[in-house]
């Protein structure tokens, strides 16, 4: 568990053993903690034997989709004379998730080193790190550390005197929730409307300024120091043993009805329900946990007698029903109404829609103001059959995933708690405890 | 060496098609429409309004048209039931913050929304919210945009930004907030703008000279060609009770795309002049006596005998008229001149060759061709004992002086030419709106044009005209159609030589030794 709180004794410590230490952000501290050494011998590698660590190591994208990373890798022709980037996909904006800042926050360094690689391993010599609008202190460290490293000469022109260039840069979003789509992120890096584009092309063919390019999330890039630093079966070694396919740590954001908040490193494979109960404490209050979302808002809303069973690993989450996605866990205790925790979900997304497809423009404000119109006791018996046929129309028919998004909590959500919308329907009281998070 | 074609199946049909062809142009080939929106093929794709989603096998997902390449062996269901549903939702999200106003709507009757809503959309709505409204905002030059019927396709933006390369026009907000925004202190004011009103699938983007004038389904529709000047841009005019409405672009891939300039959209006015000629008259002892065509032809024909014909001749004649007029000069051994107004050049960036040209009139080189000559004092070569024949050619004051020199002036025009006084004879002549023929633009392009309304009163078509006049000289050759003309203009000019009205076709054919014309 990171800053301020000491971490519980059954996490794993690898990205988040330097939380809180505060000597830890200069590029000096980063280097007396074993820093930097990985990217020292990256650069003397070849950029495939580096992508086939990575690939060994089965670290998958811990931005929500869990693409294999390697693989990812190797899409980027090698030696086709055009310049290749690499984009740090830093615009967690996902509701739940904060990982990423708290990587940013205490550990630049890191981030630093594991874009220098990942643009290495990829023929880039550029990496551009998009940081949301709203993370001003990230941005601040992010900064002030990669100046401290370009200064030291770690990246640059002769990056770490290896005669090799690589570079990296960061950049400030304006604050879009869907500037954290690869294909948006790009427009918005290029100095457009943030907008997503058509695929295909796809972004290893042609991506930011047209050319190929690799978007990586914070966290991924951060872990690939450390695999190249302790080899690929050593991170492989952290995993379910009859589940190979979800490797290595993964940092939770657990916020929402839950005694102890805050990040948590564990090792994949790691029991949901004691992950809940045991290190972070449960519902507050002697309440009982009703519902979590275990992956970022995007992912469908389980029961807590579905979390309670499941595993923590990318299977392990499509099994209960969900998905692992950014691994932002949103807790919901029984005082809380869930129509209302999906009406501001489906309010998030209208709000954060770029309007360009038709069902997500027009679909996630339907959405919202059905559902905002059933909690203030207006609903109709209709309106359920409705929502689930708007949710039908807006998912799998967009450029982007937003739409889907929205209607995902409506879709699980009214599965498993439809009796509490039919009880504002009819206007009956749907819970003693009245909701302390409104 | 012939070109690869890829294979495929379209709602059962077999078609053969140009590799990287889209599925909306292909299935356009099989001879089925996939609905859409957002896809226009003189614009960028989009892929934004969801609604050309078809069923592809082997997909796992409804695929955009627009946005997906055809593939060998592919087989892709337009009227499936998946499809059918994905664009029925589609339709209904569009109309939930639409005032569903089509009554008052300019667009009503020539409406994609309304088309495919009574085509395949729901018949009731299940939204039971309050509509979005945003006020209706002048966007400058001819256009007013009315957010509320927007569908935000973003055809005008793409138009403006990828085409006429003048970013005024943005996607404002996000979200159903969203509505098409101008970037500050910027109007639609660029020569090529008010094409975002014929890109515009819905009512949202409109033409103030336009505004509320007709029905769409009230208009007669009749392929022309634009006279605003030598670019010969390929247009629609539409009537309605004998009045010319508007001007409309007509697609023509080597000569305009898909567009037209402002200036030739507003052009059409001229066309609808309240002060006509409508019949024949000769100059008696108390003015103008109307008289009947044979009076008029049998007046004209004794002015001219035994002197030289000069012609003043409008570039806008026909090259059918022009050819007929220098058959008259020949026959008196006279000379033909004209004068072209000019002004500055206007291009459209996006598509090559293509410009408001400088030359504003639609057909100097057909009189070039014809053996006229340019001149911008077309009258100052008059010779005492001339007669001279005003053809619509403009007058201007300081031409009178010149005109005085002639020994007598026969006039065959549209309206009166002003300052001229004591005209012999005067004989009323049809607009390129009133008769059919060609014109030859300034890339040596002949295209034809067709009759759109009547001619006022008596008014008859240039060519025939001249070719009664011939008769009355003496000559034996009569037409009764513009085609035959031009079969005569085809045997005798060596530039017209094998084109036919058959073979010009609505699209137009190069004249010999030109290169076959502009487009992208």
């Amino acid at each position: 568990m990171g800053y301020p709180h000491k971490p519980h004794p059954r996490e794993t410590q690898v990205l988040s053993t330097h939380f809180g230490t505060a000597d830890a952000r200069t590029a000096e501290g980063w280097k007396q903690r074993g820093g930097y050494k990985a990217l020292q011998n990256a650069l003397g590698m070849d950029p495939l034997a580096i992508q086939q660590v990575v690939k060994d190591s089965g670290l998958r994208g811990r931005g929500g989709a869990g693409f294999p990373t390697g693989l990812k890798w190797s899409f980027m022709k090698q030696g086709d004379g055009k310049p290749h980037y690499l984009c740090c996909n830093a615009d967690e904006s996902e509701p739940g998730t904060f990982k990423d800042r708290e990587i940013m926050r205490w550990t630049p360094h890191a981030l630093i080193e594991g874009c220098a690689i990942g643009a290495y391993a990829i023929g880039a010599e550029t990496a551009y790190i998009y940081i949301r609008g709203e993370f001003t202190e990230p941005l601040d460290v992010m900064e002030r550390a990669v100046a401290e490293a370009r200064a030291a000469g770690i990246i640059g022109k002769n990056a770490m005197g290896s005669g090799k260039t690589v570079d990296v840069w960061v950049h400030k979003g304006a604050g879009a929730y869907i500037c954290g789509e690869e294909t948006a992120l790009m427009n918005s890096l290029e100095g457009k409307r943030g907008n997503p584009r058509i695929k295909p092309p796809f972004p290893a063919v042609a991506g930011l300024f047209g050319m190929p390019t690799t978007i990586n999330n914070v966290e991924t890039l951060t872990a690939v120091p450390h695999i190249l630093n302790n080899g690929a079966d050593w991170y492989k070694k952290m995993s379910r043993p009859d589940n190979p396919k979800s490797t290595g740590t993964k940092l939770w954001s657990v916020c929402g009805n839950i005694t102890r908040p805050g990040n948590y490193e564990v090792e994949m494979g790691f029991p949901f329900g004691e992950f809940l109960q045991d290190l972070c404490g449960g519902a507050p209050n002697g309440r009982k946990i009703k519902a979590v979302i275990p992956g970022g808002s995007s992912v469908p809303i389980i029961t807590w007698e579905e979390a309670e069973s499941a595993v923590m690993d990318y299977e392990g989450m499509v099994a209960a029903g969900t998905m692992l996605g950014s691994a932002g866990c949103i807790v919901i205790d029984e005082a809380q109404s869930m129509p209302r925790q999906i009406a501001r979900l489906a309010r998030f997304y209208a709000h954060e829609s770029c309007a360009q497809c038709t069902q997500c423009r027009e679909g996630t404000a339907w959405t919202t103001k059905i559902l905002e119109r059933i909690c203030a006791g207006d609903g109709t018996a209709e309106d359920l059959d409705t929502l689930l046929s708007i949710a039908d129309n807006m998912t799998g028919k967009t450029i982007c995933v937003l739409s889907d998004s929205c209607a995902t909590p409506v879709v699980s959500g009214l599965q498993r708690w439809r009796h509490e919308f039919e009880a504002l329907i009819t206007r009956k009281t749907v819970h003693a405890v009245p909701a302390v998070v409104a | 060496m012939t070109a690869p074609r890829v294979n495929l199946t379209i709602e059962g049909r077999p078609v053969s098609v140009a590799p990287g062809t889209n599925l909306i142009e292909a299935a356009k080939q099989a001879g089925v429409l996939i609905p859409h929106y957002c896809y226009h093929p003189g614009l960028p794709v989009a892929g934004v309004c969801r609604m050309c989603l078809v069923e592809v096998e082997k997909f796992p997902k409804l695929a955009p048209a627009c946005a997906t390449a055809v593939a060998e062996g592919q087989v892709v269901h337009v009227h499936s039931e998946k499809a059918r549903e994905a664009r029925k939702g589609v339709l209904e999200m569009l109309l939930i913050n639409h005032p569903l106003d089509c009554p008052i709507c300019d667009q009503s009757g020539e409406c994609e929304l309304q088309d495919y809503t009574y085509q395949e959309g729901r018949a009731d709505s299940r939204y039971r919210e309050p509509k979005r409204f945003n006020p209706v905002e002048d966007f400058g030059g001819d256009v007013l945009y009315v957010p509320n019927r927007c569908i935000l396709c973003t055809r005008c933006v793409r138009f403006m930004d990828d085409v006429a390369h003048d970013n005024v026009l943005n996607v404002s907000e996000r979200g159903d907030r969203a509505f098409i925004g101008k970037f500050e202190g910027k109007d639609l004011t660029h020569e090529w703008a008010a094409n975002v009103v014929d890109l515009c699938p819905v009512g949202a983007l409109l033409s103030k000279d336009f505004l509320n004038k007709a029905r769409a389904w009230e208009l007669d529709r009749t392929a022309s060609v634009c006279t605003g000047c030598s670019q010969g841009c390929n247009i629609i005019v539409e009537t309605r009770d004998n009045v010319v409405m508007r001007y409309r672009p007509r697609s023509n891939e080597q000569v305009n795309d898909f567009f037209m300039c402002d200036h030739g959209r507003m052009s059409y006015r001229g066309l609808n002049r309240r002060d006509r000629i409508d019949v024949p008259s000769i100059l008696g002892g108390k003015g103008y006596d109307a008289v009947d065509w044979d009076v008029a032809l049998d007046g004209a024909a004794r002015v001219l005998k035994g002197k030289r014909a000069y012609v003043v001749a409008s570039p806008n004649l026909s090259n059918e008229s022009l050819h007929l007029l220098s058959r008259l000069i020949k026959k008196t051994g006279g000379v033909g001149t004209f004068r072209i107004e000019t002004g500055h050049e206007a291009p459209l960036p996006g598509v090559k060759d293509l410009s408001l040209r400088a030359d504003r009139a639609a057909n100097g080189t057909g009189a070039e061709l014809m053996g006229f000559t340019r001149s911008n004092t077309p009258f100052a070569g008059i010779a005492a004992g001339d007669a001279l024949i005003i053809a619509d050619a403009e007058v201007k004051p300081e031409d009178l002086a010149a005109i005085g020199q002639a020994s007598a002036v026969i006039v065959l025009s549209t309206s009166m030419p002003a300052g001229v006084t004591r005209a012999a004879v005067v004989l009323p002549v049809s607009t390129h709106a009133e008769e059919e023929g060609t014109f030859t633009n300034l890339r040596g392009r002949v295209q034809r044009f067709l009759q759109a309304k009547a001619a006022p009163g008596m008014a008859r078509p240039t060519w025939f005209a001249v070719s009664d006049l011939l008769g009355a000289l003496g000559e034996s050759a009569q037409y009764f159609m513009a085609s035959e003309v031009f079969a005569s203009l085809a045997a005798s000019n060596a530039g017209f030589a094998g084109l036919s009205y058959d073979t010009v076709g609505l699209r137009g054919l190069p004249i010999a030794g030109e290169p076959a014309g502009a487009g992208r």
